[in-house]
């Protein structure tokens, strides 16, 4: 049975931890809102994009030469996984979701004897991966001291794995983020970008329109695709932003609300034991007196 | 049903400008590219100049690169750096006249960029505060 006085420094405790988590809970409420604007504001952008490539896509009659950003190298052996995480912790499974998706992904290529490569980006998925995958890590990005992610910081990145596929250090990319659903749900998500995928090839055959390029089909191309890549990952970002204020959100209000049921707690068994203490002195005087 | 057609200005951050136009005039790659209603579907570059939209109102944007996409009357332009032009002042404008000049005297860039870079001068210097 702990003493008074104990319990009286454990509620102070919890009660000063569930002032740090309200305070938490607000900053990320109000970051919140801004992130998930430019979250939405930033997805018809990469949409729109996308719908672009698809219908340059369509009109290639000469997959042959196709540029291989588009189509691949045509071989299918070793991965570039890009995993996007946040800087900073205490934003509940935001984190974990992500890495524990993106070690299923290594754990399965490596099964199937593919070769891996990971850039990662965001501290908290360093920490998370190196013990396990370490070895395979190639490079490490992160944007702690940037108060936002602008698309300046998406394209280093999509220059670097740019970069990357022009050396032939991989055959398929996939970026691991966190989709912004809403502020409860973030669905993490594995997004191969190259080669592009593109499952509206076959099923909107009807509505190809015969464009007119300036200049022509490849060279398009091969100016879009870059872009394209540099696009797909500030959208990543500006989900993954979006996502972890919203999930720091949810997990600091959760922690509000349990220091706030452990306080009551406490306090019940503060009492309790204060008027313990109080009838057993009483019970002593009393039977101090009787004996007289 | 009148002559016009919709715009629409997207950048990465957000949706700079959706509107209807009658007629919008483009600095393509390969030169200036006028679009009415029913043009037929067309994917260009931009190189960098003016973005005329002609309605009630004319409005006008300097552009450096990006994406034109015109299909079912509807004319999209990605790009990162549309400027509405009467938000352009005399002094910014001055900075990026001699910041694409100081580009331009460089000589380790290609061909293709000092082609751009002088549009963009070009541009720069017939504005006309």
């Amino acid at each position: 049975m702990p003493s008074l006085d104990d319990l009286k420094k454990r509620i102070k405790s919890v009660k000063s931890t569930q002032k740090i988590t309200k305070a938490m809970k607000m900053v990320a409420a109000a970051k919140l809102r801004k992130a998930q604007e430019n979250a939405e504001k930033g997805r018809p952008y990469s949409q729109k994009m996308q719908n672009i490539i698809s219908n340059l896509t369509r009109s290639i009659n000469d997959p042959e030469n196709a540029p291989k950003l588009l189509v691949g190298t045509g071989k299918d052996e070793t991965y570039l996984c890009v995993v996007l995480t946040a800087d900073r912790g205490l934003c509940g499974g935001f984190n974990s979701n992500i890495c524990k998706l993106a070690k299923n992904n290594f754990k399965s290529l490596l099964e199937k004897g593919k070769k891996l490569k990971i850039i990662a980006v965001g501290s908290k998925g360093v920490d998370q991966i190196k013990r396990e995958f370490g070895k395979y890590i190639i490079k490490k990005f992160s944007f702690k001291e940037k108060k936002q992610i602008t698309f300046l910081e998406a394209e280093i990145i999509g220059k670097e794995i740019m970069h990357l596929f022009q050396n032939n250090e991989f055959d398929k990319c996939i970026l691991f983020y966190n989709n912004f659903k809403n502020v409860i749900t973030q669905i993490p998500q594995a997004q191969q970008i190259i080669p592009v995928k593109n499952d509206s090839l076959k099923t909107q055959k009807e509505d190809v329109l015969s464009y007119e390029f300036e200049p022509e089909e490849d060279e398009i191309l091969e100016d879009l695709l870059p872009k394209n890549i540099s696009t797909q990952v500030f959208k990543a970002f500006l989900e993954n932003a979006a996502s972890e204020q919203g999930s720091r959100m949810t997990a600091m209000d959760n922690a509000t609300r349990n220091a706030g049921e452990l306080v009551d707690k406490l306090t019940i068994n503060y009492n309790r034991s204060r008027q313990a203490s109080i009838t057993k002195e009483l019970i002593e005087i009393i039977s101090g007196a009787e004996s007289l | 049903m009148s002559e016009q057609f919709t715009v629409e200005i997207i950048s990465p951050n957000e949706q700079t400008l959706k509107t209807e136009a009658r007629e919008v005039s483009l600095p393509a790659f390969e030169g200036e590219v006028g679009i009415l209603k029913n043009h037929i579907p067309l994917i260009t570059f931009l190189r960098p100049g003016l973005i005329k939209i002609f309605n009630e109102t004319d409005q006008i944007y300097f552009v450096e690169d990006g994406t034109v996409e015109f299909a079912n009357n509807n004319l999209l332009i990605l790009t990162s750096t549309a400027k509405l032009m009467s938000s352009i002042d005399k002094k910014s404008l001055e900075d990026l006249i001699n910041e694409a000049e100081d580009k331009i005297n460089d000589s380790e860039i290609s061909d293709k960029e000092r082609y751009l870079l002088s549009y963009k001068i070009d541009t720069l210097k017939n504005i006309n505060l």
